[in-house]
């Protein structure tokens, strides 16, 4: 029994971002609001982050600055380093997305899926 | 100045993009970017020259630090052969973009326009040259981002590419998420990225599930970036909605590189020994393939709209590519690689030639092209050996690699695959002559418009088209470095090819 609950509760931040994970994927698929897919979308690279930086956690670990003490024990920070470049990536991927919505704004005055399918399909009838 | 070649070629669009940017007056960022890419296909060339003379992988060590603490680009049989597709058809895509651009694009946006593309193909020629596994997912999403924004650029013609590139961006992203869960996952397991490092270290942890779940993530990802049927669904409209030269670029380069780095993670990474590798990865390839081969056929049957129809066969033909990675096989894998390489050339010509149309006409369909044989007879032909290349047809490339495909597929005794394999590259014969029919059997209507043709409008085309037909009539040395590039993954048995 112990054992179990050890184990449940010994990997906490796994279930953080699983749970995170299906919100935001949630979110990207059954959202027609292309901000709101966005949002999901951030959401669903932001477990992805989590699950990066908390798996460099080294117990007992200190911030990776050196000490010059050899007994120090220090957090693996190449998953930060990583997560730093993602999380760029992630944002560019956020303007262009946001970008692409403005512009579809533009054009189609809206920015529900269904409704752009709804013009298009028009459109393919009329042409 | 030669032993730095592997990282100049990346370095050189990546260098040249910001400058395109800021140029103004179409032909100065249009030069700019036909120099770069030259320069870039001419290095890919001489790497794989030097590759193939040496015989042996040439590893490159950013700023001298060694791998697996530094990131190190490596030249094999593989990454030297896919090269070459990329940047050729980079600069054969650029030759014709001259025009295509002109025709397609706000005057204004020529910077932009050409600061992407070459980040696009700095992306590309990245990810098959990087041996760092997180190297790729950057070098992807520079491509991918790239790649968005070039296909957003088509709405100055056709307000559709907007929601074409968002629906691309947001499954693109996903495919580079999971990438990157998965590996996160070896990484836990493994602690290290460097791809020739990872593959020592995994039999160590095979059997764990982690392994598997990463394994499964990481395919996962990538079958949705190089657009493996039942995950395609972005695909058709991206390609459709495109500006044309955009459209040529991405159906030759961006899902192959996907496939080269799925081959890349699977069997140089995982390795074909790797347990529920064969049974799940193999079997569940196999099959999206064969019915994307099928789907993908069937779809592009009944499609008027050329873009689309070609954008449809593109799925099959990636089915083949499945397929060859299916197979499991030293054969499976050269039929892939060359497949890989015929296919670009193939829808390189064909997207050029439509482009070309789409250029002039502003849509490409069957209305267009019909009874166009007469009026524009070179670049219908060109569009002519395309399709037969796709089909199949002897004394194309196309032939070289279905033969490849097959003979694969007989090795392993798969004889239902085989023959649903063939069933489904006949199939094929129904929408090329489909454009047959409309362009020569057909009369012009009346009150058409006029469409014309010039030198350098097809002679992009062509170029492709007499690589198609040269591949496919001398095709030793192809085949030579497919099966190269294939024993990287699988090591050769005695007797076999």
């Amino acid at each position: 029994m112990i054992v179990m609950t050890d184990q449940l509760l010994g990997q906490w931040n796994y279930y953080l971002v699983i749970i995170l994970m299906m919100i935001g994927f949630y979110g990207v698929i059954a959202r027609g609001n292309m901000v709101k897919k966005i949002v999901g979308l951030n959401i669903f690279q932001t477990s992805v982050f989590m699950l990066y930086i908390s798996m460099g956690k080294v117990a007992e670990g200190s911030a990776p600055i050196l000490t010059g003490d050899p007994t120090t024990v220090y957090s693996n920070p190449l998953p930060h380093v990583l997560i730093l470049t993602a999380i760029v990536v992630g944002v560019s991927t956020t303007a262009v997305g946001y970008a692409l919505i403005i512009r579809i704004q533009e054009s189609f005055g809206t920015i529900e899926d269904d409704d752009i399918i709804a013009q298009l399909d028009d459109e393919e009838e009329t042409a | 100045m030669m032993q730095h070649l592997p990282i100049l070629q990346v370095l050189l669009p990546l260098l040249a993009s910001p400058f395109a940017a800021l140029l103004r007056g179409r032909d100065v960022a249009w030069g700019l970017t036909f120099v770069t890419t030259g320069l870039a296909f001419l290095i890919s060339i001489a790497l794989f020259f030097q590759q193939r003379a040496i015989g042996e992988t040439m590893i490159y060590e950013l700023g001298n630090w060694a791998a697996p603490l530094g990131i190190v680009y490596v030249i094999d049989a593989a990454s030297a052969l896919v090269l070459p597709v990329i940047s050729g058809i980079g600069f054969i895509a650029t030759l014709a973009a001259r025009q295509l651009v002109a025709a397609e694009i706000d005057a204004r946006d020529h910077g932009l326009f050409y600061a992407a593309w070459l980040l696009t193909i700095a992306g590309m020629m990245g990810q098959v040259t990087t041996g760092d596994a997180f190297n790729i997912f950057v070098f992807l999403e520079i491509s991918s981002l790239s790649a968005y924004a070039l296909v957003a650029m088509g709405a100055g013609r056709d307000r559709r590419a907007l929601p074409a590139a968002f629906n691309y961006l947001i499954l693109g992203t996903v495919g580079a998420t999971f990438y990157v869960i998965g590996l996160g996952l070896l990484y836990m397991l493994t602690g290290t990225l460097n791809l020739a490092d990872l593959a020592e270290r995994l039999p160590h942890v095979e059997e764990t599930r982690a392994a598997f779940t990463a394994m499964a993530f990481i395919a996962l990802g990538l079958f949705l970036k190089m657009a493996l049927f039942p995950l395609h669904f972005w695909l058709v409209p991206a390609y459709a909605h495109a500006p044309s030269a955009v459209t040529a670029l991405m159906a030759s380069t961006a899902t192959k590189v996907s496939v080269y780095v799925l081959i890349r993670l699977i069997f140089g990474v995982f390795g074909v020994e790797f347990p529920g590798l064969a049974d799940a990865v193999g079997l569940l390839v196999l099959t999206l393939g064969i019915a994307g081969a099928f789907v993908g056929t069937l779809a592009a049957i009944v499609e008027t709209d050329l873009k689309k129809l070609f954008a449809q066969s593109s799925i099959a033909q990636l089915g083949y590519m499945a397929i060859g990675i299916g197979a499991m096989s030293a054969t499976g894998l050269a039929a892939a690689f060359l497949h890989l390489f015929n296919h670009a050339l193939m829808k390189g010509a064909l997207f050029l030639a439509i482009g070309m149309i789409a250029a002039q006409a502003g849509r490409a369909t069957m209305g267009t092209i019909q009874g166009a044989g007469k009026q524009i007879p070179i670049t219908m032909t060109a569009i002519l050996f395309g399709g037969l290349a796709l089909i199949g047809v002897p004394l194309t490339a196309g032939f070289i690699s279905k033969l490849y495909l097959i003979r694969a597929l007989l090795e392993q005794n798969f004889w239902l695959l085989a023959g649903l394999t063939f069933i489904s590259s006949a199939l094929a014969l129904a929408y090329v002559w489909k454009i047959i029919e409309a362009a020569w059997l057909q009369p012009r209507p009346n009150g058409a418009p006029v469409l014309r043709e010039t030198a350098s409008q097809y002679i992009p085309a062509w170029i492709m088209v007499v690589a198609t037909l040269g591949f496919g009539i001398y095709a030793t040395p192809l085949v030579e470095a497919a099966f190269a590039a294939a024993h990287v993954f699988i090591p050769s048995v005695a007797g076999a090819n």
